[in-house]
């Protein structure tokens, strides 16, 4: 006697643990096996790219925030150099360095929360999330520090940034720097090399190459499947071009080469942070700008590599105060397209560990 | 003789045969009810203190002195929850599976010796009891994981068959090895033959027997029946209120169930130096349980097929060459000398253990579909 089994559907999300906000996926399985996903967005929906259209380039940097907002500083970057590339605006020195350092302190932020949560998908109860949030919150003591806000800082301007930094951020940032290195090679030690995080990520959810580049995947999640493309390096923005750091690449492009990925572009961070916080100069931290930027007629895309990928701001200006078109490319939105060709014929655990280790924020997807 | 026994004795000389039959065995109900709903809501307490020194942060420590009434606080909070039953639920077993996983926990305490002659039932074949009674909450879970009519909570249902039957093996086996060197299975003959602790008698055994009872308490990181990163909270998720307290008692229950099962069979449960047996006792207990604690804290989930594999095969197989070379020990070797056995199985655990780290990999890899 056989006994007759039909796969069933699952709706996991938009309320579940480990979708990371209100991410929706209508899961087919067959027992345990994943057989179909569809992914639903759209729960987080606010209309930033319309909202936008009815606002000053100035009024528009706070809406940046509000995209991925585990790195809202990475956001006001990639939009302030679009705008000034579209008016041809100057940054002053000591700006494009501040810049540098908020972006780099962003990305370790960011990725000290994707390593968290990815050994929260694991299993592994909270335990190394507070242990990224130590360090964490050790970065946003600084950010607060410079801006007086700890998630949407809302820092940046056109043409520098909103104002320099207090005395104290310096000390404080160096004594960072020379402490983290010691801190990632501990999560490297704790986690690398235990066993179940080992059998639990290698070879699981893979992302071949050509998967990843005709999916246009980017950011840690391209780099982890043997593409070495870094924005920082191939189309250099800002003083990227004075600093020396080396961009990690992953060889199999499963979930453990993601997640080994992040905890190299820590260490490079770090590097980073070293020689910007060396070569500091004095001097103006904002340009001379006008506050209702009117710039000339034209389009425009920037695009830089923030931490959870290529982060781009194409817009479009008629000459008057408000754009006329404000779109973003989203690097999660754009990454997880290729997570139904990762996830089939891997069990649910796999599916949220997979999930997980795009890092994406939901923020960023629906806009 | 147990101090029941003794009891009843006493009370048959001044009180007629019936009531000296009864009233012990309400006194005895009575104590160990109370001594393990108290000590379970202490464990409440400790786990989450000690899981927030883990996690670096504090813990519950506003209510009562290091908060230690948190835990009765949030029995209240459980308590006054609007109690859920899902629409299209099956609405009698949803109401009868929080008491099937909760009473044979409860049973389980019957025959655990607190102490020399403390126990409140000394059956002759107390480990078998045991093992038989503990996987009764299975079919508790299972119940309720079918109940709910909740599509988490069927994974989570499947999952605890798959577990519980593949762990019970090697959890048998590991007893048999115990049983086999103190030639009875009554759980206070097992405590006074112990004295060299079998943890050292027995390396191997103890660690399949205490890997095998974590997952069958469901604690990481065998905890796949309330996976709650990837199947929410499993078999409860459709459950609230009291039926849900229920759930949460039954699993820090097993938790201290299985941690005086351990150290009665592989710590030398009430027997120690200086202290009074209780204390002893207790101190065991805790440091079984601090031991799960810091598994629970520190250690990432298996996946189910990598959990089937574990059991199947690197537990089973051990605990079944762990036996034959108990039983060549207990047929050759002479008792005056235990030591050359802890040596050689010694050797014998580390041995297995490298040579299947090696040799095995878990679980199996994408399936076409």
């Amino acid at each position: 006697m056989s006994i007759k089994t039909e796969p069933f559907i699952l709706n996991m999300g938009p309320q579940h643990p480990s979708t990371h906000g209100v991410f929706r996926m209508r899961v087919t399985l067959d027992g345990e096996v994943v057989v179909d996903v569809e992914p639903v967005i759209g729960y987080l929906h606010r209309g930033i790219e319309k909202l936008a259209e009815g606002r000053t380039y100035t009024q528009n940097i706070p809406f940046t925030d509000r995209l991925d907002y585990l790195a809202s500083m990475t956001n006001n970057f990639a939009y302030v150099l679009a705008v000034e590339k579209l008016a041809g605006i100057g940054v002053p020195e000591r700006a494009e360095y501040l810049r540098i350092i908020m972006a780099e302190m962003m990305r370790i932020s960011s990725h000290l929360m994707a390593v968290g949560f990815f050994l929260n998908d694991l299993g592994a109860m909270m335990t190394p999330v507070l242990y990224m949030w130590r360090e964490r919150e050790k970065l946003l003591d600084l950010f607060e520090m410079v801006c007086g806000q700890r998630l949407t800082y809302n820092y940046m301007r056109i043409g520098g940034v909103s104002h320099d930094i207090p005395e104290e951020f310096l000390p404080a940032l160096k004594r960072f720097v020379a402490e983290m290195p010691k801190f990632i090679d501990e999560y490297d030690q704790l986690l690398a090399e235990n066993e179940i995080v080992l059998t639990r990520t290698k070879g699981v959810g893979v992302l071949p190459e050509d998967l990843a580049i005709n999916t246009a995947a980017s950011g840690p999640v391209l780099r982890a499947s043997g593409v070495k493309w870094d924005i920082r390096r191939a189309d250099p923005y800002s003083i990227y071009d004075r600093f020396d750091f080396d961009i990690p690449v992953g060889s199999v492009g499963d979930c453990y080469d993601r997640y080994w990925v992040r905890i190299q572009e820590m260490r490079q961070s770090v590097r980073i942070l070293e020689q910007a916080v060396a070569q500091l100069p004095e001097g103006e931290v904002c340009a001379k700008v006008f506050q209702l930027l009117r710039p000339p007629v034209g389009e425009v895309y920037g695009h830089i590599e923030a931490p959870k990928g290529e982060l781009g701001f194409y817009l479009v200006s008629d000459n008057s105060i408000a754009p006329y078109r404000f779109h973003i490319r989203p690097p999660t939105l754009i990454n997880l397209t290729a997570l139904k060709e990762m996830v089939i014929g891997w069990k649910v655990a796999d599916l949220v560990i997979t999930f997980g280790s795009i890092d994406v924020c939901l923020g960023e997807i629906d806009r | 003789m147990t101090l029941l026994e003794q009891f009843q004795l006493w009370l048959a000389t001044i009180w007629p045969e019936w009531a000296a039959y009864i009233t012990p065995a309400i006194v005895g109900i009575v104590v160990v009810l109370a001594f393990v709903l108290l000590t379970v809501i202490v464990f409440i307490w400790y786990e989450r203190r000690l899981l927030g020194r883990f996690q670096i942060r504090l813990g519950p420590n506003r209510l009562g002195p290091e908060g230690i009434f948190q835990p009765i606080a949030t029995a209240l909070k459980v308590l006054l929850k609007e109690d859920i039953v899902p629409a299209k639920g099956d609405k009698l077993v949803h109401w009868l599976a929080p008491v099937v996983v909760f009473v044979p926990i409860l049973l389980i305490f019957a025959v655990v010796p607190f102490d020399k002659g403390a126990i409140f039932s000394d059956l002759n074949v107390g480990i078998v009891y045991v093992v038989a009674i503990s996987s009764v909450s299975a079919v508790g879970i299972y119940m309720a994981g079918w109940a709910s009519n909740n599509k988490y909570a069927l994974i989570a249902a499947l999952r605890t068959i798959a577990q519980m039957v593949s762990y019970e093996l090697p959890v048998v086996l590991s007893i048999i090895g115990v049983v086999l060197m103190v030639g009875s299975l009554s759980m206070s003959q097992i405590v006074e033959s112990q004295n060299i602790p079998f943890i050292i008698l027995q390396p191997l055994g103890f660690v399949i027997f205490f890997l095998g009872t974590v997952a069958e308490m469901n604690r990481c990181p065998f905890d796949l029946l309330e996976a709650d990163s990837e199947i929410v909270a499993g078999y409860h998720i459709e459950y609230s209120g009291m039926k849900f307290a229920m759930f949460y008692l039954g699993e820090y229950g097993h938790a201290l169930a299985y941690s005086c099962i351990i150290a009665t069979l592989f710590l030398g449960g009430w027997q120690g130096p200086l202290l009074p047996p209780i204390i002893w006792f207790l101190i065991k207990i805790v440091a079984v349980f601090s031991v799960i604690v810091w598994m629970r804290s520190t250690l990432p989930r298996l996946r189910v097929d990598q959990l089937m594999a574990f059991a199947w095969k690197c537990l089973l197989p051990m605990a079944v060459i762990n036996l034959f070379i108990v039983a060549a020990e207990a047929l050759w070797l002479p008792e005056a000398l235990p030591w050359i056995m802890v040596v050689v199985n010694f050797a014998f655990a580390s041995i297995l253990t490298l040579l299947w780290s090696r040799l095995f990999a878990l679980g199996g890899g994408r399936v076409e579909v």
